[in-house]
């Protein structure tokens, strides 16, 4: 396998390029992930670090907690790609009056705090049960796989489907045999999000398992918040970075030897509209149904924010008995969202680059790293930052710290929404420039770069929602006490009265809202920029 | 009401904060108004004041729970910083939980002075780690002993909360029945299936609510009991938010008892809009477990005696009088008068449960896991 690919290594100059696209992913990774968690898993461990996961590994309860991850992680990802998969197919296929919006529809549960969803679904007597962990799972990450497989679905050359069809081929048949090996390199980068995501779940087990379903996640936050037990914890941890770490490395390798490189079009070259009565009703189903799932959710959000006469929206006008302007918060978030929206493009794009030129085993154990935080228990990330990020400059307690929790979590969505597509540039034209007489750094700038923006918007959806929806490490680290949408939501959500319920409910759905417009101004900025690959 | 971040014009405390000169000299002012003259064992605060060397610093950081971060504005400390020149920052870090650890990891190079909103389920986990500086402040006298737990003086009492039955009265009403009386009603035929309760595992007033329990019909009394209640058909959520949104019948649930605070009912009329005339949940006081918070100055802060003033400052009348309205908890001064909701539509228990922290800091782990044992095999 190696050696098919070692035609396309890199010369040397590119490979020198490589590295100093390297320099600033590795210090970004190396400085708020590695020496983090190694410093606090060095400082849980270092008594007896035998003991602790001899007491772990012994203990059957952790056994059965890491047994449940494992399968529910599976099962989710396979109920997600399903449950995506008609919607994916009609907005990467299709033209259809509305179908930005619904791509960015889909993208809403990503942001919603879990603490709104799970007070939802306990209100419908739905919790405690392994199927409203499972379709919690999937209604929070359609959006990984509408977009990322979508993004390169509909860049495919419709010519090659055509010449199957052309020769006889079913729909059914050219897809299996055509479209289907082809988008396998985004499958599997959706996939891999996904499982990662569900694998560390920790909110949605929390309320919606509530402790009969646990993950070692949860375990982990049991281990080190309620009882500080932190050998256990750190036991913990590093076995769950192992498991997540095994599962990289099989993706990683299934990606090498499954990369086909091909040509890619714009979109606008590939979409088409539906025609004919069975196909209009076939993506009309897919749309409506998958908008369904996502909008009467939110249309509960939205009742709810109307109960009490409207108290709920009226206290973003007139605060009333509460002293915060929702306006500050929303300022906050938005602000929080481009700066970490900004660090993570720059980060991800650099490291999507390094991932998809390079090979070998460096290059594989770069994009297993890049992935980890992902992986990694939020609790372990937060207490990471409190005892290594106090040199040489106090990070700590600095506004800086929140936006770059969210870029270390968003990196991986912009990695993976732009490697596959930039693993596909056949390398001919990268030798035709070369042969033309163009440098390496000529041809990254004409070639890469055009295609990575593109590739990158993608990712940076992801990113700026992420950030929105106040992912990951931000509950364990000590922060400013800079009020944004989800604290905002939190802190009206922890007390009791009509009022406060409906005010949660509207600053949810302005959250939803903000969230849709954002990802469509991405996505437009994305369609903006036309021309082929 | 711990849980209850909130951000409540903190008008009170601002217009209480309107004469700085007693905050100067709160050992005075309250001196006054107690008949008792200043205690003659002030001594150790005396290695606070006599340490004329430390130079005024230019703030102060309070690492506290985000509940208490989110109801601090720029007028919560605006009276202690226009006294001192000092400013004061606070630092929210999760849940009580959450940052008594991390204050904990951080021992060695603190990231604040002082810690706000350990209660006494951390509290001895704190003590046992070091990271508190003892302070004994000249306001004490004004907190009743009984708020006290630490002889050492290493953490001071600022608030409580009482967690408590809610019921709603609407419900109950509606179905005829009297709410019940205390702990012993939950396990009668007459309240199957009407109580929903926090996983003590996940929730602060879960855990409190387990130790009303084990405090009152001891260990291991309450196991007995709490088979009573599995058999009575207890409904239980991971986290208060659940309970009260998502199982309370006032919000749509099925269950009209849940376990809330002493101060729920208050909040209810406040954040209601119009504010109806009665409380629409009512507490039940027996069977309460008495939660206080309690401040800290941190070992390794450079300004010991400048974190001394800042806790009495919060001890101060003026500070205490805004904490109902801001925090939903009660204030542990007892010169601080209560506002008119706080007199009107609840009531301060007069027996609460209460446990010795540091039984709950050896037991809670087989607590918790007994009690998973009998409510969710």
């Amino acid at each position: 396998m190696d050696r098919r690919l070692d035609r396309d290594r890199p010369a040397i100059g590119t490979r020198r390029l490589t590295l100093a696209l390297a320099a600033l992913p590795v210090a970004f990774l190396g400085y708020l992930f590695v020496y983090p968690v190694g410093r606090v898993l060095w400082l849980a461990l270092a008594g007896e670090p035998g003991t602790a996961f001899a007491r772990v590994l012994a203990d059957p309860r952790m056994r059965g907690s890491a047994w449940f991850t494992l399968w529910q992680a599976g099962l989710s990802t396979a109920l997600t790609l399903l449950a995506a998969f008609p919607l994916t197919w009609a907005v990467a296929r299709y033209r259809f009056w509305g179908r930005r919006l619904v791509r960015a529809l889909v993208t809403v549960p990503f942001v919603l705090p879990t603490v709104v969803v799970g007070t939802a679904f306990v209100a419908l007597g739905l919790d405690g049960s392994l199927a409203a962990i499972l379709a919690a799972h999937v209604f929070y990450n359609m959006a990984v796989v509408v977009r990322t497989v979508g993004g390169l679905w509909s860049r495919l050359d419709p010519d090659l489907v055509d010449s199957a069809r052309a020769l006889g081929a079913s729909p059914w048949r050219a897809f299996r045999t055509v479209t289907l090996p082809l988008l396998r390199p985004a499958i599997a980068a959706a996939s891999s999000i996904v499982f990662l995501f569900t694998f560390t779940s920790f909110g949605v087990v929390l309320i919606l398992g509530n402790l009969r379903w646990r993950t070692i996640e949860v375990e982990i936050y049991h281990q080190a918040i309620t009882f500080l037990r932190l050998p256990a914890a750190g036991a913990l941890a590093v076995l769950q970075m192992v498991g997540v770490t095994a599962i990289l490395v099989l993706y990683s390798r299934y990606q090498e030897r499954r990369a086909v490189r091909m040509r890619l079009v714009a979109e606008h070259q590939t979409l088409r509209r539906p025609t004919g009565v069975r196909l209009k009703a076939a993506v009309a189903a897919a749309v409506l149904g998958t908008t369904a799932a996502v909008m009467i959710p939110l249309g509960g959000l939205l009742a709810a924010s109307f109960a009490n006469s409207g108290a709920g929206w009226r206290f973003l006008t007139q605060p009333g008995p509460l002293a915060t302007r929702p306006v500050e918060a929303i300022g906050n978030s938005l602000a929080f969202a481009a700066v970490a929206t900004l660090m993570a493009v720059v980060v991800g794009t650099l490291s999507a680059l390094v991932v998809s030129r390079g090979s070998g085993l460096v290059s594989r154990w770069f994009d297993v790293v890049l992935m980890l935080p992902l992986g990694t228990s939020a609790v372990t990330i937060g207490f990471g930052f409190l005892v290594a990020l106090d040199r040489p400059v106090d990070l700590r307690a600095t506004w800086i710290l929140v936006p770059l929790a969210h870029a270390l979590v968003a990196v991986p969505f912009v990695v993976r929404a732009a490697a596959p597509i930039l693993r596909s540039v056949r390398p001919e034209v990268r030798e035709a420039a070369t042969m033309l007489g163009a440098s390496p750094r000529r041809v990254f700038a004409e070639i890469d770069l055009p295609i990575v923006a593109r590739a990158v918007a993608v990712g940076a959806g992801f990113a700026a929602a992420i950030s929105l929806g106040e992912f990951g490490a931000t509950s364990f680290i000590v922060r400013p006490n800079t009020i944004t949408i989800p604290t905002l939501i939190f802190r009206l959500l922890s007390r009791p009265g009509s009022v406060s319920f409906a005010a949660a409910m509207a600053m949810a759905v302005l959250l939803a809202v903000l969230t849709a417009a954002l990802i469509m101004a991405v996505d437009r900025v994305r369609a903006g920029e036309v021309g082929s690959f | 009401m711990r849980k209850l971040g909130l951000l409540i014009a903190v008008g009170m405390v601002a217009a209480a904060c309107g004469q700085p000169a007693d905050v100067a000299v709160p050992a005075e002012t309250t001196a006054a108004e107690t008949t008792t003259p200043a205690p003659p064992e002030t001594g150790p605060t005396t290695e606070a004041t006599t340490a004329t060397t430390e130079p005024v610093p230019d703030k102060l950081v309070i690492i506290s729970h985000d509940s208490f971060a989110s109801g601090v504005t720029e007028e919560t400390f605006a009276a202690f910083t226009a006294e001192t020149g000092i400013e004061v920052e606070v630092l929210p870090a999760g849940d009580a939980g959450s940052m008594v650890n991390q204050a904990i990891l951080t021992k060695d190079n603190p990231v604040a002075d002082v810690l706000f909103g350990v209660d006494d389920t951390f509290l001895s986990r704190a003590l046992d780690a070091g990271i508190f500086v003892p302070y004994t402040s000249p306001l004490l006298d004004v907190v009743p002993d009984d708020l006290e737990r630490d002889p050492e003086r290493r953490v001071t009492p600022i608030d409580f909360g009482d967690v408590c039955l809610n019921y709603d009265v609407a419900a109950f009403a509606e179905l005829g029945v009297d709410p019940p009386s205390g702990l012993d009603d939950l396990i009668d035929p007459t309240y199957e299936g009407m109580l929903a309760v926090e996983n003590p595992a996940t929730s602060s007033p879960g855990l409190a609510f387990l130790l009303a329990t084990i405090g009152r019909y001891g260990d291991p009394g309450w196991r007995d009991y709490w088979e009573a209640l599995v058999a009575n058909g207890v409904r239980v959520e991971s986290d208060w938010d659940s309970v009260y949104y998502g199982a309370f019948t006032r919000y749509g649930g099925d269950r009209p008892i849940v376990v809330s605070y002493a101060s729920s009912p208050p909040a209810e009329v406040i954040f209601s809009d119009p504010r109806p005339d009665t409380a629409p949940t009512g507490v039940v006081t027996d069977g309460c477990y008495r939660q206080i918070e309690f401040a800290g100055i941190l070992q390794g802060t450079e300004s010991p005696e400048a974190a001394g003033k800042l806790i009495d400052f919060m001890l101060s009348k003026e500070f205490q009088e805004g904490i109902p309205l801001t925090w939903f908890v009660f204030p542990a001064n007892e010169t601080a008068e209560l506002p008119a909701e706080f007199v009107e539509f609840t009531v301060i228990p007069d027996a609460p449960v209460t446990l010795d922290p540091a039984d709950i800091e050896a037991n809670r782990e087989a607590w918790i896991d007994a009690w998973t044992g009998i409510v969710l095999p």
